[in-house]
């Protein structure tokens, strides 16, 4: 293994593929997106199997899971938003899935690259300013103008608002992608002290398991916090604040 | 939303701890991530799994998933309503108990006191039917003992003078005028209130 903490986050092709002058090549992210799909596909219907009427313990956690989207978009944007709830659960459990599975040793996490935190962030961002539109028509320019406030503020507030609404999906991926990363990097970089201080090399690994478990935590807590905020921007496209 | 900003103040510093100590070990090269060149592969699997993963969650999970807690929803509305029914039923059952109780309750006390009042009845003309021919029987003994008393009374002084008669005859060796022995024997009883 190199020492360079960042070679962990390399993509590797392990079958490469091209469309149309376009490389669209089977790497080591892919494998650890559709390990992604996989999991979840088998915890859903595998845990949901037996439709019990008191459900065993893996049907509880997918019933915990499900309730725990539901609630989220019930109680930031209200019922009317049960159409997204789909997606909303399918890119909460994929970031979710995918940060966990990062923590593999030797693993890799797909959501450490901003190409992919972006892309996840730019289709939240385009979908929910369409659906601002749709529901409100021109109406929903209003979000860039709080009701109530003077000419002379709003002419410093409409700037920001605009700016603020055009910030988002970049603060949106950024804040995963350098979580995921961040961490990591950093595992990586104290492994590496265990091994270079030799016998005191117990006070860094002592790190890494302290380490370890906060990772483990923010990998929950990034997936939630990338969610809510899908949820909080939908709000604003629905109802306008 | 308070934690969110706390989780994206430690971000940050995630942030800025890794480019430091990526910036030691920049001599391979930068970050990997900003290489464009493994985008579009990256864009294109992202594209195929999540569309995959949509499709499976909201086609087949999610509705199986939601239809398990709807159904287990019903069931704990329904089984509350039915015992809701029972209880309403048990509270009938134990009112129509309680009323048929103190309806036979009443209607005992009644009896009991129509009961009490004809044996009261009943025993009142007994004691007084009782109580009438007692005191014809005592009328009609009263009345014979004076007759018999008045009888006796009416020899006494019949007796009283025979006997004097006789005791004067015996004393004197003559005997003496009946008119004025009884005429003494008479006043003599008379004095001591003998009739």
């Amino acid at each position: 293994m190199a020492s360079n903490p960042l070679d962990q986050f390399r993509i590797e092709r392990t079958v490469p593929l091209e469309a149309g002058g376009i490389d669209i090549s089977f790497t080591n992210s892919a494998t650890f997106m559709v390990a992604a799909v996989a999991v979840i596909t088998i915890f859903m219907l595998f845990g949901a199997r037996q439709r019990a009427l008191v459900p065993g313990r893996w049907q509880s956690m997918v019933e915990m899971s499900y309730e725990l989207v539901a609630g989220m978009i019930r109680d930031t944007v209200g019922p009317e938003a049960k159409r997204y709830f789909p997606f909303v659960f399918t890119l909460f459990m994929f970031i979710l899935v995918c940060n966990l599975l990062g923590m593999i040793p030797y693993s890799f996490t797909a959501t450490s690259h901003i190409i992919v935190t972006f892309a996840l962030a730019a289709v939240i961002f385009v979908g929910v300013t369409i659906i601002g539109f749709v529901q409100h028509g021109l109406g929903y320019l209003r979000l860039f103008a709080p009701e109530g406030a003077s000419l002379v503020i709003l002419i410093i507030l409409i700037p920001i608002e605009i700016i603020s609404y055009f910030i988002r999906p970049i603060s949106l991926s950024v804040r995963l992608f350098a979580n995921m990363m961040a961490g990591h990097t950093m595992l990586k970089v104290f492994a590496g002290f265990v091994v270079s201080l030799g016998a005191f090399g117990f006070v860094p690994f002592a790190f890494m398991i302290a380490l370890t478990g906060l990772e483990v935590i923010i990998a929950i807590l990034q997936a939630y916090i990338f969610s809510v905020l899908a949820c909080i921007y939908l709000n604003d496209a629905i109802h306008l604040h | 939303m308070p934690q969110i900003e706390i989780f994206t103040v430690i971000s940050d510093l995630f942030w800025s701890l890794s480019m430091a100590s990526g910036q030691a070990a920049e001599s391979s090269g930068g970050m990997p991530q900003l290489d464009p060149a493994d985008w579009s592969t990256q864009l294109f699997w992202l594209a195929v799994t999540f569309g995959l993963l949509y499709l499976i969650m909201s086609k087949i999970a999610l509705p199986r998933v939601g239809d398990i807690l709807r159904t287990r929803e019903e069931r704990i509305a329904d089984d509350l309503d039915r015992a809701e029914n029972l209880n309403r039923e048990a509270d009938e059952a134990l009112s129509a108990y309680e009323k048929g109780l103190a309806d036979a309750r009443s209607k005992a006390n009644e009896i009991a006191a129509e009961t009490r009042a004809r044996v009261k009845g009943e025993t009142e003309s007994r004691q007084a039917e009782a109580e009438v021919k007692l005191s014809a029987q005592a009328a009609e003994a009263e009345s014979r003992i004076a007759e018999a008393r008045a009888e006796a009374m009416g020899n006494v002084a019949e007796i009283a003078t025979a006997a004097a008669t006789a005791i004067v005859s015996r004393l004197l060796g003559n005997s003496p005028d009946d008119t004025s022995v009884s005429g003494n024997v008479r006043s003599e009883l008379d004095s001591r209130g003998i009739k």
